[in-house]
């Protein structure tokens, strides 16, 4: 069996989505670094794997495609047995709730979440750039209104698809990791059961291995 | 007891999930929701959907949202071929394009029809800087979708899938627009979308749709 090659960067937020899988299946592949600075993810050979220019890209023998989420499923199908069973694809109403949960985190989460980390950690750290604070308040208060149905959901359910940890809760690492190092982190305060959720799944071995080369190479 | 999915038919997200009940001959039905009246926005549909959103689909005990998740468990229920669940490389591209559409297409080209469909609807003036930067974005997305389509006959291979009917709503709209020509540069997607055209599921939600601008 060929090695997975994952093109992509240990502390970019969608190459960890799919680093937390590989890791959690255990799988064997190697991470390729594409550097952005430089402009590599939008060279032509980079091109040839993601024609939109952006990383995680995954090379599998002849198969090459991109999309973190698309990644993470065939990821999780592939090696499917020899880790948790994060996708539930054996029982249709489960899959369904890890499915909407994972859309959740896609299209509510993930619009209120990412602009705060760029704001406040990702342009001034890497761009020398000032955050904008109204950006920051308005998605503050989006977020807000997000993390109120988080708290209802994880009021009924230990985690986001269920009683059982899935690839929706795995999708919400790696923003919520750098939101947590922004001076916002403490708004996790006032819901206690997100909060509680949050520090139940990053004790997993995978993500604390993967959460490692997230650090800041200062 | 019957599938009840909740919206209206001049919503794209709905309108993704009626094109995949209608492929595989489900039985369902429709509810409306009057979007302009705040419907969605009521505890009675907040207890459904805590985000407020259409559609919403319920199946006995079970209360779904977020259109794709709608859509594919459907495509599931009824062991559609249009997911290939079966093949992990063939699922796999699916997924791609499934994924292509809502972080790609949908956002540049749903500015354009947003601006040209529903501002009317809305009271709104249409604001022709939003269309024509969309534009300019659209086209090197449907740039990447022509050499796509140059090389297989349909997104993720060469068969149908979910992925090509998940472009079917907002292309639609575009085609009501005075930006339907735009398709034209690129031949292999017009071929495809034509192809996707004379599906009898698409002709029926076509009829479906009419009169949802009203």
């Amino acid at each position: 069996m060929s090695l997975i090659k994952l093109y992509g960067m240990p502390m970019a937020t969608c190459t960890v989505r799919v680093l937390l899988c590989l890791e959690e299946v255990g799988a064997k592949y190697e991470l390729v670094p594409i550097s952005m600075p430089t402009g590599e993810h939008k060279s032509p050979a980079h091109l040839a794997r993601n024609p939109f220019g952006q990383i995680p890209a995954l090379e599998d023998g002849d198969l090459t495609f991109f999309e973190s989420r698309a990644i993470a499923r065939y990821v999780l199908r592939k090696f499917k047995g020899q880790g948790p069973d994060l996708l539930k694809e054996g029982n249709l109403s489960e899959s369904a709730m890890v499915d909407v949960w994972l859309e959740v985190e896609a299209h509510q989460y993930n619009p209120a979440i990412s602009p705060i980390v760029y704001q406040s950690l990702i342009l001034p750290r890497m761009y020398a750039g000032t955050p904008d604070q109204t950006i920051i308040d308005t998605n503050l208060e989006k977020l807000k209104k997000v993390l109120d149905v988080y708290e209802a959901r994880l009021s009924k359910s230990k985690y986001l698809a269920g009683d059982f940890f899935s690839l929706a809760d795995l999708s919400h690492f790696s923003y919520t990791k750098y939101f947590m190092a922004t001076p916002y982190a403490s708004v996790f305060d006032s819901y206690p059961h997100v909060k509680a959720w949050w520090e139940d799944f990053t004790s997993r071995p995978a993500f604390k291995k993967v959460a490692a080369g997230m650090a800041p190479q200062q | 007891m019957v599938m009840k999915l909740y919206g209206p038919t001049l919503s794209p997200h709905l309108v993704r999930v009626l094109v995949c009940l209608e492929e595989v001959g489900a039985e369902y039905e429709l509810v409306p929701v009057n979007l302009l009246a705040d419907e969605h926005k009521k505890p009675e549909f907040l207890a459904i959907n805590p985000f407020g959103q259409v559609p919403v689909l319920e199946d006995g005990d079970l209360v779904l949202f977020e259109s794709r998740t709608i859509a594919r468990y459907v495509l599931r229920k009824y062991n559609s071929d249009l997911l290939k669940d079966s093949s992990l490389v063939d699922s796999a591209m699916i997924d791609l394009w499934v994924d292509v559409e809502a972080n790609q297409y949908f956002p540049t080209i749903s500015p354009i029809t947003f601006q040209c469909l529903m501002m009317p609807v809305l009271g709104g003036v249409t604001d022709q800087n939003v269309i024509d930067e969309s534009l300019v974005k659209f086209k090197k997305v449907l740039e990447v979708y022509e050499a796509r389509l140059s090389k297989s006959k349909y997104l993720a291979g060469d068969f149908v899938s979910f992925a090509d009917l998940c472009h079917f709503a907002l292309t639609f709209n575009l085609t009501l627009t005075p930006y339907a020509t735009v398709l034209d540069s690129y031949p292999h997607v017009k071929a495809w979308w034509e192809s996707l055209l004379e599906r009898p599921a698409i002709k029926k939600v076509i009829d479906m749709k009419k009169g949802s601008w009203n």
